[in-house]
């Protein structure tokens, strides 16, 4: 067996050392009775490299991966160009297969790494303090409410309609648990968001409100108002942004005041993996709600000698020394995803950031006037950064469904992303990006005129 | 005794004898001249510079961001392509991986990482999937998760297992709710969770953070759950217990079932940590025990890398009695052979036609359907092994650490060392040291022996706590080494040799400063002159 170093001799002389017959001596704190005797049921025994990956290669020829089609899905996880470098530096083995970086001595270059990311994401954010990543940006959402209620002592929470709903759900299973109460409202399919709305259910009880920018349906609001509206009343204003791309071209929630900002980072250097891992991003723009943060954070000190170096830091709010009075139960994040967003964001720079987030926005543009030429389909939204919301006049789960059939990915129906809501049925989220090419716009507009017609 | 350091950290060059630091052997390996001291991106990139290659936009563009251009500069500087290279791989050779050499963490199982594994999660078909795709177009991601579950029901002899956490703390998190929201189907409001005082600290945090009360419960002199206590604290308040097993002194809970007929007669739950599975894979199942809800630390038993501290994932097994409230999304396979996600849209379609409408999923715990990345190297890693390989993978595992539990137990404390084998780690404390030298000298010097350090300062029960944990993926010759190392070390410390207050001497940093880091925290970049 190729990854066991031991032969037999090894193990019988090891076992003599240790004073044992057997290597069932080692075992006899396990209860006979719950021993396992005999091979473990169905399971094959060792196989060569050649023959498991024949058989992944198997399920993997199933799928029909997004760069073998026109591909329109986004949805809070997108399709973009990942440069070759980024994966080759993160699969360098003293960064993929280090652990956490509680040496800080012979961690430095993870250390750095990530506090290069906090850097780069407080920046993006337009925010003092980002922390060194959490899971995804759906448990992020989560997290920034929770830190919000324990910042304001209060436990109403309001979610705009507008919130991604599988992040709104995340939010909703967790309250279930707490004493959190959440008052969230149906989107509604309209060119503007309900901002006025919005407002309106802010009250003295209210810890936090919770809006996506650009929203759920691609449409990108002023957050001002509802920062405004949300600090009148004593309540934090949380922004969560599912494309880090979009900030390269539209003003930092963190600008516009708002006060915890969370999203995805998987838009930059991490890729589609089917939804994860994926790389929860947290700042804030106070700095003296560092201390309520939850999950890692690194911060810059000197060693003995006096050299500059990293260590993290604040760990007096984490489980391993709080225990249950910890701001959180993470003890993980999500380093090597982290590491990836950083090189491709270095590799990118202010300018090509700029460049990158205009050329997503000029496909998306051609894209929706190409589009809206398709009979029966009308473009939603006045407004929008790399994803808008087509009606097509009928449920547009279906229409995904034969839009596959023709070997188009389509882009993702709000039937599915909401079930329950009839209403919705009629919309199709349609993400472009720098991989979109005109031939894919094309290839989906005449697809979308077949099925539709 | 000039013995080449073959863990591979870095090349010797320097005798140890020679620099006065020291009268240990010469395994003190220092290759300065190579370690290139590297400055913060934001000190050599530049705004104006980048390493892709995308067109400049054009000024007649359309433009319908709303009127929220953004105005002001970010502040990113850029590097070219090689810049980008040579920064990072420069910055890569401050660190220490389990590639580099042996890494002993007890409780962190940093074990080989296959490189199959990394080329099979790359495929396009796994990678370059999203996770709403239209489901006909992704069946064999689907089969990829179902055929992973089901090596882990079968391993653990559980019913069923949530697969959506994304780490072994989100794992907890998810078992315990299931735990809450069986109680409260049954209309039985409990408000306390029971934790052994020797356990992860992400168990109590997990138990606060589902709205539970955590109280402690004691170990024995032997380092295993004070079972009397536990069984005089259940009662009808009582939620469950969180039980690490093997647990975190690296001792197996020989009571365990003991301990689930206890909770389960006073109507509680328990809860088992999986994080040490590696320990027993093959072995023991832990629903033969009685645990109702375990995470797997797939990074831990199935060798996917943990690149620096995370991504994790943190599938849950569950019993019969809990599988019925796992979480939204979840996969399930018909008779027909076609995998099925099960979502909000169709949950209570599935639950009908299923499960006779017994499914009350608690709702969803995180956007998509879990690790995906994960999940295709963890199931590679189980076929590489097999049938006959995981059950050899527990087996080494254990005899690695008895092998350095006995090679250590005359020069350290060892306080469980008499109460049967260790599983998976060999637990050691700093009572015997001489001078004022404690466990983190120990632990700074074992870097410059060309080791990462042990776990240290945990279990909390043991003062100084030293866990080393070897792993199945190494080998005797790479043991004995370490075990010279580590013994002329604890030899060392045991005589007060206060140059071990200094260490490490050879690393890229000395010692850190933490208490500053804590004091003045600076958590970005702000500035050459600040």
């Amino acid at each position: 067996m190729r990854y066991l170093p031991l032969t037999d001799t090894d193990r019988s002389d090891m076992l003599a050392t240790i004073g044992a017959s057997s290597i069932d001596d080692l075992f006899v704190d396990v209860p006979e009775e719950a021993r396992l005797d005999g091979p473990i049921r169905g399971l094959p025994m060792h196989a060569s490299e050649m023959a498991v990956e024949k058989h992944m290669r198997r399920l993997a020829s199933k799928n029909l991966a997004a760069a073998d089609a026109p591909f329109f899905l986004g949805a809070g996880a997108y399709r973009h160009h990942v440069p070759a470098s980024v994966d080759h530096i993160i699969q360098r083995g003293e960064f993929l297969t280090a652990y956490t970086p509680y040496q800080p001595e012979i961690a430095q270059g993870t250390l750095q790494m990530l506090f290069e990311f906090q850097t780069q994401v407080a920046r993006l954010y337009g925010c003092a303090v980002a922390n060194a990543s959490l899971y995804d940006g759906s448990t992020a959402c989560w997290e920034a409410v929770a830190m919000a209620s324990r910042i304001t002592r209060r436990d109403r929470v309001v979610l705009s309609g507008a919130l991604h709903p599988h992040y709104a759900e995340v939010v909703r299973t967790m309250a279930k648990f707490t004493d959190d109460e959440i008052a969230g409202a149906q989107p509604a399919i309209q060119p503007a968001p309900d901002n006025a709305g919005l407002i309106s259910r802010i009250d003295e009880e209210t810890s936090c409100v919770v809006v996506q920018y650009p929203d759920i349906l691609g449409r990108i609001t002023d957050l001002s108002p509802i920062a405004e509206a949300a600090h009148e009343k004593g309540a934090l204003l949380v922004v969560v942004n599912t494309e880090p791309v979009a900030l390269g071209a539209i003003k930092s929630p963190g600008e516009q005041g708002a006060d915890i900002v969370v999203g995805e980072g998987q838009a930059l250097g991490v890729g589609l993996q089917f939804g994860g891992p994926y790389l929860g991003l947290f700042a804030v723009r106070d700095p003296k709600h560092v201390r309520q943060m939850p999950g890692r954070l690194c911060g810059e000190t000197k060693d003995a000698e006096g050299k500059r170096g990293f260590v993290l830091t604040l760990s007096t709010r984490e489980q391993h020394i709080r225990r249950e009075k910890a701001t959180s139960n993470i003890c993980t994040n999500s380093g090597l995803c982290a590491l990836a967003f950083n090189v491709h964001m270095t590799l990118l720079g202010e300018t090509g950031l700029r460049r990158l987030a205009a050329e997503n926005h000029r496909l998306a543009c051609h894209a929706a006037d190409r589009l809206a030429k398709v009979p029966g389909v009308s473009i939603l939204n006045d407004n929008y950064f790399n994803e808008f919301t087509l009606m097509v006049g009928q449920d547009a789960r279906a229409v995904v469904h034969k839009l596959a059939a023709k070997g188009v990915l389509g882009g993702v129906s709000l039937g599915r992303l909401y079930p329950g809501v009839d209403r919705l049925s009629e919309g199709l989220l349609v993400a472009v990006t720098e991989t979109t090419t005109e031939e894919d716009i094309e290839a989906l507009a005449s697809a979308l005129e077949e099925v539709l017609s | 005794m000039n013995a080449p350091n073959a863990s591979g950290w870095k090349p010797e060059m320097t005798p140890a004898n020679e620099d006065g630091l020291h009268n240990g052997p010469a395994t003190v390996t220092g290759n300065r001249a190579l370690m290139l001291e590297e400055p913060l991106l934001f000190e050599i990139g530049r705004a104006d510079v980048t390493g892709v290659d995308l067109p400049e936009p054009a000024a007649d563009a359309p433009n319908r961001l709303g009127g929220l251009d953004r105005a002001e500069p970010i502040g990113l500087p850029g590097l070219t392509e090689p810049e980008t290279v040579r920064h990072y791989t420069r910055l890569s050779r401050q660190n220490y991986g389990i590639d580099l050499g042996f890494f002993p963490l007890g409780s962190c199982t940093m074990k080989h990482n296959p490189r199959l594994n990394e080329k099979v999660a790359r495929l396009p078909g796994f990678a370059d999937v999203h996770p709403l795709q239209p489901r006909e177009t992704v069946q064999g991601a689907f089969e990829v998760i179902d055929e992973l579950a089901h090596w882990l029901i079968e391993l653990t002899g559980m019913h069923s297992v949530a697969m959506s956490p994304k780490a072994g703390a989100h794992g907890e998190l998810c078992g315990i709710l299931c735990i809450r929201a069986a109680l409260e189907a049954r209309g039985d409001a409990r408000e306390v969770v029971l934790v052994p005082d020797s356990a992860h600290g992400t168990n109590p945090a997990t138990a606060a953070f589902a709205g539970y009360r955590v109280e402690n419960i004691p170990t024995t002199d032997e380092g295993r759950v004070d079972l009397e206590a536990l069984k005089e604290r259940l009662g009808p308040d009582v939620a469950g217990v969180m039980i690490t097993n093997p647990n975190t002194c690296g001792l197996f809970e020989r009571d365990m079932k003991k301990i689930s007929d206890a909770v389960h007669a006073a109507g509680g739950f328990v809860y088992c940590d999986g994080a040490n599975f590696n320990a027993i894979v093959g072995k023991v199942r832990p629903g033969d025990l009685g645990v109702d809800a375990m995470h797997i630390n797939l990074h831990k038993t199935f060798s996917t890398p943990h690149g620096g501290g995370g991504p994790g994932s943190g599938p849950v097994v569950l019993s019969e009695a809990l599988a019925p409230f796992m979480p939204l999304p979840y996969t399930i396979r018909t008779n027909d052979g076609i995998v099925h996600l099960v979502e909000e849209e169709d949950a209570e379609q599935f639950s009908q036609d299923h499960f006779g409408g017994a499914m009350q999923n608690f709702g969803r715990m995180t956007a998509f359907h879990g690790q995906m990345g994960m999940f295709t190297r963890a199931l590679t890693y189980i076929l590489s092994h097999g049938a006959d390989g995981l059950k050899q993978v527990a087996e080494d595992a254990v005899l690695n650490a008895n092998y350095i539990l006995r090679s250590m137990e005359d020069l350290l404390h060892t306080p469980f060392a008499a109460s049967g084998p260790c599983m998976h780690e060999a637990l050691f404390g700093d009572k015997d040291f001489g001078g004022d030298l404690s466990t983190l000298d120990l632990a700074k010097s074992l870097i410059d022996e060309g080791y990462h350090p042990m776990t240290v300062y945990f279990p909390l029960v043991l003062h100084g706590a030293m866990l080393v944990e070897p792993t199945e993926t190494e080998s005797k010759a790479a043991l004995d080494q370490f075990i010279a190392a580590f013994r002329s070390l604890a030899e060392r410390a045991n005589a007060g040799d206060e140059t071990m207050k200094q260490a490490p001497y050879y690393a890229p940093r000395r010692r850190l400063d933490e208490t500053a880091a804590a004091r003045k925290p600076k958590l970005s970049w702000t500035g050459l002159d600040e």
